[in-house]
């Protein structure tokens, strides 16, 4: 009885940890424009989202996918063509980025799940890569250009976007939302049954889950918000490239969720804000910056496992 | 020279050597991957560096050593392959028990320092690096003109392939080593020592990959970035193949090679993506590769 009540209490504490964690950040998030400027905020917000719903799948699904530049990328080329060609409204320019992600994502993903671990890093890598050449050759894109001059336009026809205050207020809504949504999902009944795969999938198979079915969607889920993040991307920056398919972009997303720490509900986002932080200091050094990157990784692979978000959790003795 | 389907027998034949020499790559460099992969059960992202690092220590010896092509094809993989087995007791070796995830991560880190480190001070344009003389010119086969180089480089790449298939499975020493793949535990018990034996494997593996590069030299530049590209589409290639079979890996090298080959006469368009489209196949018909078994 007295262990029940321990763990109930335990479990009382972890859900007010991550209440906690989720007003103080959507407290600093608040004031922050007041400090730092508007675009740079935007820029690690879209990277934050970006770097969750990379977690999705390697936190809680246990899935290395090395091709997420691939929906990013390609949400945003969708929805700054939207934007600027067919003159959607921005809510739906976003909505067919992340459309375009979502079956991109499904056809990926039902490749890729075909096999496991290392051979399914390998796979979203290719297939990943061959997209990024279709982005040169295809003639929308405009190559090495990109899409230039994207308008942000009106969110639902009266709020003036090109005002860098409501931009920033809607890339916010947007982050906090799906943020909000990602919770949701892992700590649904579904999002447990990806735990078991993650921890034992032969186990969830014998228990009657079909587990290809569950990372399937857990893939086109994570593909989705990957691309809710690309298309809101396209729009703060006005521009869609190729460095956002390009392969150092899958590199740069698993680099944001190891700094934070992988599988950590709030990692992805200290880790993005950290890293975009630090591109923004070492804009100057050129090249070098693949090199900080990479001692990066060497340092987080043998040291720091955990992340920062993961270190904080193990000495606060809480969830985060 | 005579025509099919409107291409002459010289362009299709000139692409099909390119496609070779590409394939002889391929072949090289995913024998190193799978061989590492055995021991190692790692899957080592700075092979494409690795491979960059051979080019370049070829043309530094040329330019500061005066050694020439036929010292580097010797000594670059030697130096090259010692560099490996610093990385894998400073680094690797401490990443066996893990996920097998962090030795991918680990090994990427390191691709991108190489990289990032040699674009810093050589810039993205390549360095010319000569075809050494006793290999210059050629000879007309009366269908095609074959480039000696070229020759050598289909004809050297075949005979490493074939060493390391026979070194690895049908000498003393390649039985150790599949036995340690199988079971480290029991061969350890035996009195081998198999920590020093993923240590060399390692070293053999990343010399494998400098070896291709210095052959690459002469052929296309070298530059800081050739093997970054490379290394995805031998990713794909290793997929296709499926890592559990030598001969595997060689065969599918060799074969994807042709096939792009063959895709640059037919359908330009496509032979950058080629490789990947025959991926996404193997992966709906037989998900385990085509020499591969099923995990």
């Amino acid at each position: 009885m007295q262990r029940v009540a321990k763990a109930r209490g335990d479990l009382a504490l972890r859900r007010h940890s991550e209440a906690i964690a989720f007003l103080v950040m959507t407290g600093l998030l608040v004031v922050a424009p007041t400090f730092a400027y508007p675009v740079f905020l935007m820029k690690a917000l879209c990277f934050a989202l970006f770097a969750c719903a990379f977690n999705l799948l390697i936190g809680f699904v246990g899935l290395l996918s090395f091709g997420h530049a691939l929906f990013f990328g390609w949400a945003s080329y969708i929805a700054a063509h939207a934007a600027k060609v067919w003159g959607f409204p921005p809510e739906l320019a976003i909505l067919s980025g992340a459309a375009t992600a979502a079956g991109l994502g499904a056809i990926v993903g039902a490749l890729a799940i075909r096999r496991q671990g290392i051979y399914f890093a390998m796979i979203t890598l290719a297939l990943a890569q061959m997209m990024y050449f279709f982005a040169v050759q295809a003639p929308f894109t405009h190559g090495e250009d990109g899409i230039q001059a994207v308008p942000r336009g009106k969110l639902f026809g009266f709020i003036d976007l090109a005002d860098q205050s409501n931009m920033y207020i809607m890339v916010l809504v947007i982050f906090l939302g799906c943020f909000l949504l990602i919770y949701r999902i892992i700590n649904s009944p579904f999002g447990e049954v990806l735990k078991a795969i993650r921890e034992n999938e032969p186990r969830a198979i014998s228990l009657g889950y079909k587990s290809e079915r569950y990372k399937l969607v857990a893939f086109v889920l994570s593909a989705t918000f990957a691309g809710v993040a690309g298309a809101t991307k396209a729009l703060v920056f006005q521009l869609a490239s190729l460095t956002d398919v390009d392969w150092p972009m899958s590199g740069e997303v698993i680099l944001m969720t190891l700094v934070g720490g992988l599988g950590t509900l709030f990692g992805p986002v200290a880790g993005a804000f950290f890293m975009v932080t630090l591109e923004n200091y070492l804009t100057t050094i050129g090249q070098w910056v693949f090199v900080v990157q990479g001692v990066i990784f060497v340092v987080c692979v043998l040291l720091f496992r955990r992340g920062i978000i993961g270190e904080l959790a193990q000495v606060l003795r809480v969830k985060l | 020279m005579f025509e099919l389907f409107g291409i002459s027998s010289q362009a299709l034949f000139g692409q099909l050597l390119i496609g070779l020499i590409n394939g002889s790559f391929y072949a090289l460099l995913s024998l190193g991957l799978a061989v590492i992969f055995g021991m190692l059960n790692i899957i080592n992202f700075s092979h494409g560096a690795q491979y960059m690092l051979g080019a370049f220590t070829a043309y530094f010896l040329l330019q500061y050593a005066g050694l020439g092509y036929w010292w580097a094809i010797f000594l670059a993989p030697i130096v090259v392959g010692i560099t490996g087995i610093i990385i894998e007791r400073l680094f690797l070796q401490w990443l066996y028990k893990l996920d097998h995830l962090y030795g991918l991560l680990l090994t990427f880190g390191l691709a991108l320092i190489f990289e990032g480190t040699f674009r810093n001070f050589f810039g993205s344009s390549g360095l010319p690096y000569s075809v050494p003389p006793a290999l210059q010119g050629g000879r007309n086969l009366g269908f095609m003109f074959l480039p000696n180089y070229r020759g050598w480089v289909v004809v050297f790449s075949l005979a490493v392939c074939l060493t390391t298939w026979f070194v690895i499975e049908r000498t003393k020493l390649g039985s150790y080593l599949r036995a340690a793949t199988e079971n480290p535990t029991l061969v350890r018990a035996f009195g081998i020592n198999v920590p020093r034996m993923i240590t060399l494997t390692y070293g053999f593996g990343v010399a494998l990959a400098a070896l291709a590069g210095v052959m690459a030299a002469p052929i296309y530049n070298v530059s800081p970035q050739m093997g970054a590209n490379l290394i995805i589409v031998v990713f794909a290639v290793v997929v296709i193949g499926g890592m559990g079979s030598i001969m595997g890996a060689i065969v599918t090298g060799f074969g994807l090679g042709l096939i792009e080959g063959l895709t640059k006469v037919f359908f330009p368009e496509a032979s950058n993506t080629v490789i990947f489209i025959i991926m996404a196949i193997v992966l709906l018909i037989r998900p385990a590769g085509l020499f591969g078994r099923s995990a």
